[in-house]
């Protein structure tokens, strides 16, 4: 499987250089400081349910730190070929496109689930001294999992557009802090629109993940959601007959 | 082994290359040569499967290199003019991941880039980091890439471009030494490359072909007959007259005389028997003195300036344009 030997290349990148340990750590301790201030927080005012009072903070805000660093992972994942030149020994090797795209898109998630999984230190830890209904947290997980896919599919598409890996990251960071603020206006926007607006809206279609609340349909938008720009970067990499090899 | 069918490329309103076509047979080594910007780097990237032709089609061993684009792949090797290598690998681990990537299992993979680090004198550094090597062993590195997987078509752009010499008689030995079992198409913008390894000569100017043929027909082509350089001492213009006197002549061209009175002159003969010694005794006879007689050698650097100067700015030159020129570089 070509895709595995590009995936396994990728994935020694990033652990072949300084960058991933600084991204996993920063992950790590935000997303930890995170966890522990939204406990205290929960401790001393309460709520009615650990889903509301709770995890739907401590994934809200993970989403945030998510939001921070996906971009700064995705980026180089072509730009850096596209640089180096070494993008054009790629296409003459006896793999398909859409091979090279999946390996760079699994390498990246690869990397994000590498990330996420010492997150649950935290809450294992608390469950040994306070057990409490697990479904929820799993919830949280999957929908993690999902917007953290559509951030790398975005990145991913940005990245096989330039050689240059700031553009990369801040062209994604436009992307995805829009489709966070885009139903932020319900006051301008008719009804029909928002309507339209929530449902596209990435944000809003994690909320429910975060109280621990799966919706068949937000799965689906974020797999459609997924899939669209995995669709864009395998058109993006056809563009090398008329854009040349840069 | 490969051929080309009127490849044409586009890119926007820019012709990189304009009705190309030529056939290579196996095992031979043809050498591809045109001045920067000329779309050598084009054609050799459509023949690597880089990107496909506007027009025009490339067969590999008979396999399409757009409808057949894996298989046709599969057969050809390619070193591209940025030695492009991943810097944060070692090398016996990246010719590793190159051989997997050409379809060799893991096991297999080892095995050629072994035998690809053999091949390129790598033994040394096979376990240092790309990024810490020297120029010279990046580009070997580069070219035992395009060997991994026993590829039978080789396609090397510039592969001696920025190596010192003795680098670069190092690599024209490596690549001399790939003949027996492989055909090779290399690029260069070098004219003293190709007349030291290849069996036959595409001269691109323009995008367009202007010769393709064994570097000694091109030699014919570009001039009949024979010269010879002479240098005496003594008249130009006597001496010119008597040597033009001389049966078998047929032009004497006097070169600007030395500041010490001596007069260079190159007489065209027509090449049916070698002038030398009579031309040497008619100086003699006249009592002035010989300083040199040899054959003027007529380099590709001769035939190159010759066809490019004769070859007439094509219509479509007209829409070529400076900033298009990185693609075609």
């Amino acid at each position: 499987m070509k895709l595995l030997v590009i995936c396994r290349r990728e994935l020694h990148a990033y652990f072949g250089s300084i960058v991933a340990y600084v991204l996993l750590a920063v992950f790590l301790v935000l997303s930890g400081y995170f966890f522990y201030s939204d406990l205290i927080f929960f401790v001393l005012f309460g709520g009615f349910t650990m889903a509301t009072g709770l995890w739907q903070f401590v994934f809200l805000d993970m989403r945030l730190v998510a939001m921070l660093i996906l971009p700064l992972v995705t980026m180089r994942l072509f730009a850096e070929e596209r640089k180096l030149g070494t993008m054009e020994l790629l296409w003459t090797y006896p793999v398909r496109d859409g091979e090279i795209v999946l390996g760079k898109f699994l390498a990246a998630w690869l990397f994000f689930v590498a990330m996420l999984l010492p997150t649950a230190i935290g809450p294992l830890v608390f469950h040994h001294f306070q057990p409490f209904a697990v479904p929820p947290v799993l919830a949280g997980y999957l929908g993690m999992l999902l917007l953290g896919s559509a951030f790398i599919a975005c990145g991913l598409f940005v990245s096989s557009l330039t050689e240059n890996q700031v553009v990369s990251a801040m062209v994604t960071y436009g992307i995805i802090v829009l489709f966070w603020f885009l139903t932020w206006n319900e006051e301008v926007a008719s009804y029909e629109l928002m309507r339209w607006l929530l449902g596209i809206s990435l944000f809003d279609r994690f909320f429910q993940f975060s109280r621990g609340v799966i919706d068949t349909q937000d799965v689906v938008f974020f797999i459609l959601f997924i899939s669209f720009f995995l669709f864009l970067t395998w058109q993006s990499l056809a563009t090398r007959s008329w854009r040349g090899v840069r | 082994m490969i051929s080309a069918e009127h490849l044409t490329k586009h890119f926007g309103a820019f012709t990189a290359i304009e009705d190309v076509s030529f056939e290579v047979a196996r095992g031979e080594i043809v050498g591809f040569l045109g001045p920067n910007g000329a779309g050598k780097s084009t054609t050799m990237r459509i023949l690597a499967g880089v990107f496909p032709p506007s027009l025009g089609r490339v067969r590999i061993d008979g396999q399409d290199m757009v409808a057949d684009a894996l298989r046709a792949r599969a057969l050809v090797g390619y070193f591209p003019e940025r030695a492009a290598l991943y810097v944060e690998m070692t090398v016996a681990h990246y010719l590793t991941y190159v051989g997997e990537m050409k379809g060799l299992r893991r096991a297999a993979a080892r095995r050629d880039a072994a035998a690809a680090m053999a091949n390129c004198s790598l033994e040394p550094v096979a376990g240092r980091l790309i990024g810490t090597l020297s120029k010279g062993f990046r580009q070997r590195v580069g070219i035992a890439q395009a060997l991994v997987g026993a590829p039978r078509v080789l396609i090397l752009d510039e592969p001696t471009a920025g190596l010192d010499p003795e680098q670069v008689a190092d690599m024209r030995a490596l690549i001399r030494g790939l003949r027996a079992e492989r055909t090779v198409i290399l690029s260069t913008h070098i004219l003293s490359e190709v007349e030291a390894t290849c069996d036959r000569v595409i001269i691109i100017h323009r995008g367009r072909v202007l010769a393709l043929d064994t570097p000694a027909n091109l030699t014919r082509r570009v001039r009949r007959g024979a010269q010879i350089v002479v240098e005496v001492v003594g008249p130009a213009e006597a001496v010119a007259a008597v040597l033009r006197a001389e049966s078998g002549v047929i032009a004497v061209d006097v070169q600007a005389p030395a500041a010490d009175g001596g007069a260079r002159l190159i007489v065209s003969t027509d090449a049916e028997r070698d002038l030398r010694t009579a031309l040497a005794a008619a100086v003699a006879r006249h009592g002035w003195g010989l300083r040199e007689l040899r054959p003027n050698i007529i380099t590709l650097e001769d035939i190159f300036l010759t066809l490019v100067a004769d070859d007439p700015p094509a219509p479509t030159a007209s829409t070529r344009h400076e900033t298009a020129g990185h693609l075609s570089a």
